[in-house]
């Protein structure tokens, strides 16, 4: 063989190297070392962001306490801050989104998951998690054009012939309010619905559809009352994840609400998000009273995405564990 | 004796896998480990150059010597002893590179020529020594992924021997493969013998008996029997070992 | 007997007809967006839009070149910060995890992904416009790049996780180092993944306005250098959409079109690679 001599050269005495010095010298502790400092920069930046946000916001905190929140009137002008208005349209756009969102978003995932047959699925699938690359400036520029002249010169009259007698839906309509804001948030948050959904009801075994149907349930029976059950929490969680986005979204929203601090019941009427308020005032801010209350805005809205995320995250979890898929 | 394997307790966590194992495996020869899946078979040959090492929770009592040194000891350098000792898997796990740097691989991690010609010379000759020179020398540089599986297996085989190890273990290196692939393997194994200590994995009886000069029958995580091939399979000298090459047994 | 045996059948071919109905919808929708920019900003599409300033207040024509080159930097900017945390923060997840530290910074990845991204253009306003006094691209670019950082950090993860295991091993077995291993073996085979997922997060931050409105700022002009407030082509359209001119509104069409068409064509040509990448490690 050709390669015998070699070894024999090659078998002598293993070199000895005190071990630190050696695993230093080897590059794995150094590399360790770099990319654990690369890593521990994500949390400093988390860290700094949660600090900056938190002093930035110690004027109106000191001089407001919790009388931010609720308090309704937001006047820059006379450093009066409450942020109710701006939580409120913020609370009301995100609610309509679901409302709209979720019907749609669910349906579409049990016929993409359930009846559509795989390629094809797939295939819409695909277009569907496009929409979710669609940057929001674009959202908002075709909601602009589109949306609120239908909004105002469709949807307003007949909900208000047919559903006026709901303080929701009285009023004059011009197009730009909550409920602009609630569907083009609705239209975006399909996407994140539609996905997760699909794949949390794709991942629910075969033997759970089969057991159903043998007991003579129609498909649709099965895919209501065993597969969407088996996958509840998954499709919450999906939910939640579209809520976490819809809270946090910013330019659409900004384009068609309106910007009206004022607490309206009507879903016609103008109204203003958490958001749309730092979008518009924080570059014209007069005075780092008006900047702080601006960087407190952003404060609470961290706050409720956060803990909407983490929810939603928990419920996803628990159901592609329970299934055992990931 | 190459190795020489004393009291190995071998644990993943707190199960443990290994039970007072003790054997010793001669040089230039092949030697077969057969058992049930599950028996231990595949850990005490990962043992044998450390590569549970990677796995969290793993601990290894008792003493395994190469050479006679002590290879758990903390002046062995794992990263030598890993050269010295190297390893063919289950499946074939070819770099997603060109078969040319598949072979340099190693060469070029452990500094053994630095030279292109150098290198070149050690593909051809590793290659030579894995059988597969003539099947691949005009697409040394296109993919190794574009090889057949058993030209795959093959290639990792060339490739552990361009780094000139002194043992070579192999983890069940024809299971997944097909017959006539399965006996080019079998043959390269047959003929490695004389430059190198083989360690392999098996858990086809006939395959053992075909290839190995000894054979260790593992169950339940201990050693049952340790002998020749042909007392093994003419004679066992245990009734479980019996039971298992007789087909009476799982 | 017959009659609730055939409404059960009814049932079923409603509802999923519903569902179908719904699907139909949201499918719909990209095929809307699309057409209507096509249509509105097509034709308000032309040379001048990529190499002219835009035109002063009550003159027509000029175009977008400043917000395009903008764009440019803001994103050069943004992949210096978000790329070299987010690639290696991802290896050490990937490769070295399994840890508290691990936890911890996977658990503060996630925290970031989800923090709003206007919030995220306040952190940038106040550790570099408030350092620095002035809006800038800097600024601008530093917005960008935090957002990117979560993104990339998790494509990089979950395409190292992929390479599969016996790979790791085969290069270990052969005396490589673990970093060596990681460096020559395991990265390059989860290389096109990677790439792919950070040209996925540079497309998610081109199209992002928010963290710009006040750190960036905007310009009509060109800007030289990193120092000065810059437009960008995402805050152009949404000054443009808002503004009462009606060639304003055009030129916003136009550059919604040029942003859609950039922003897909690298989803559409990732998705493919990714969905090939998955398949070849898998394999």
């Amino acid at each position: 063989m050709p390669l015998s001599s070699t070894v024999a050269a090659n078998a002598g005495a293993p070199r000895r190297v005190r071990p630190l010095a050696r695993r230093l010298q080897r590059g794995d502790q150094i590399a360790h070392l770099i990319t654990l400092i690369f890593a521990a920069t994500i949390f400093i930046v988390t860290a700094l962001l949660f600090y900056e946000l938190y002093t930035g916001a110690l004027l109106t905190r000191q001089k407001f306490g919790w009388s931010f929140l609720s308090g309704t009137t937001w006047d820059p002008v006379a450093l009066e801050f409450g942020a109710l208005p701006f939580i409120y349209g913020t609370l009301v756009t995100s609610a309509l989104a679901l409302i709209i969102g979720v019907p749609l978003g669910v349906g579409a995932a049990i016929f993409l998951a359930e009846l559509a047959p795989l390629g094809v699925s797939d295939g819409l699938a695909f277009i569907i998690e496009l929409l979710a690359a669609v940057p929001s400036v674009i959202y908002g520029l075709l909601a602009i054009f589109t949306l609120v002249p239908f909004l105002r010169d469709y949807v307003a009259p007949l909900l208000q012939s047919t559903l006026g007698f709901l303080p929701l839906f009285q009023g004059q309509s011009y197009g730009v309010s909550l409920l602009a804001g609630g569907s083009i948030l609705a239209i975006m948050v399909l996407p994140f619905i539609i996905s997760i959904s699909r794949e949390v009801l794709l991942a629910v075994p075969r033997e759970q559809r089969e057991a159903s149907l043998a007991l003579g349930a129609t498909q649709w029976e099965t895919t209501w009352n065993v597969v969407v059950p088996y996958a509840k929490a998954g499709i919450i969680g999906s939910i939640f994840l579209a809520l976490a986005r819809a809270l946090g979204e910013t330019m659409a929203v900004t384009m068609v609400i309106g910007n009206d601090p004022r607490i309206n019941l009507s879903v016609f009427a103008p109204g203003y998000s958490i958001a749309a308020a730092i979008a518009n005032e924080f570059s014209e801010a007069t005075g780092d009273m008006h900047i702080s209350a601006l960087i407190e805005l952003g404060f609470v809205l961290f706050c409720i995405t956060i803990a909407v995320n983490a929810v939603a995250r928990l419920l996803i979890l628990t159901t592609t564990r329970k299934s055992g898929a990931t | 004796m190459k190795i020489n394997v004393g009291r190995v307790n071998f644990y993943y966590g707190k199960q443990q896998a290994l039970y007072d194992v003790s054997t010793r495996i001669r040089q230039q020869a092949v030697t077969a480990l057969i058992g049930p899946s599950g028996c231990g078979k595949s850990t005490f040959l990962r043992s044998l150059n450390r590569m549970n090492d990677l796995i969290p929770g793993a601990r290894l009592e008792g003493k395994v010597e190469l050479d006679g040194e002590d290879i758990y000891s903390d002046e062995m350098d794992v990263i030598h002893l890993r050269r010295r000792v190297g390893m063919i898997f289950q499946r074939s796990n070819p770099f997603p590179m060109s078969v040319y740097d598949n072979v340099a691989y190693g060469v070029r991690v452990n500094k053994l020529a630095r030279k292109r010609l150098e290198v070149d010379e050690i593909v051809e000759k590793t290659l030579r020594a894995a059988a597969l020179w003539e099947e691949v020398k005009d697409r040394l540089h296109r993919s190794a992924m574009s090889l057949s599986g058993g030209q795959q297996q093959r290639l990792c085989i060339a490739r552990a021997l361009a780094v000139e190890p002194e043992v070579l273990l192999m983890d069940e290196p024809a299971s997944a493969l097909d017959p006539i692939s399965t006996a080019k393997i079998e043959e390269l194994i047959y003929n490695l013998k004389q430059s190198y200590t083989i360690v392999v994995v098996t858990h086809n009886m006939q395959q053992a008996a075909r290839i190995s000069d000894e054979t260790g029958f593992f169950l339940n995580g201990r050693l049952v029997e340790f002998n020749e091939t042909k007392r093994i399979f003419t004679a066992p000298a245990v009734r479980e070992t019996e039971d298992y090459i007789t087909g009476r047994f799982g | 007997m017959n009659s609730p045996r055939t409404r059960r059948r009814m049932t079923n071919i409603v509802m999923f007809a519903i569902t179908g109905a719904c699907t139909l919808g949201a499918v719909s929708v990209l095929f809307f967006i699309l057409g209507y920019l096509l249509w509105q900003g097509g034709h308000a599409l032309n040379l001048d839009f990529f190499t002219k300033l835009p035109a002063p207040v009550g003159e027509t024509g000029g175009g977008f070149a400043n917000a395009i080159l903008g764009s440019a930097k803001l994103l050069v900017l943004a992949s210096l910060i978000g790329i070299p945390i987010g690639f290696l923060g991802g290896v050490y997840l990937a490769e070295f995890g399994g840890t508290t530290p691990a936890f911890v910074v996977r658990y503060t990845t996630d925290l970031l992904n989800g923090v709003p991204s206007i919030v995220m253009g306040i952190f940038a306003y106040r550790i570099v416009v408030v350092t620095m006094g002035h809006f800038s691209t800097l600024a601008g670019g530093i917005a960008l790049g935090v957002m990117m950082i979560p993104i990339a950090v998790r494509s990089t993860e979950e395409f190292l996780r992929a390479v599969p295991n016996t790979l790791r091993e085969g290069a270990l077995a052969l005396g490589a180092t673990k970093w060596r291993a990681v460096a020559t073996v395991v990265i390059p085979a989860a290389l096109p993944g990677i790439i792919t997922g950070i040209l996925l997060a540079l497309a998610r931050v081109a199209g992002e306005t928010a963290p710009l409105l006040f750190t960036a700022f905007g310009n009509l002009f060109w800007s030289p250098g990193w120092n000065q407030p810059t437009a960008s082509l995402p805050d152009t359209i949404f000054k443009y959409a808002i503004a009462p001119y009606e060639d304003w509104h055009q030129q916003a069409w136009a550059a919604g079109l040029v942003l859609l068409t950039l922003v897909l064509v690298v989803n559409i040509a990732a998705r493919f690679i990714l969905r090939r990448q998955r398949r070849d490690l898998r394999g």
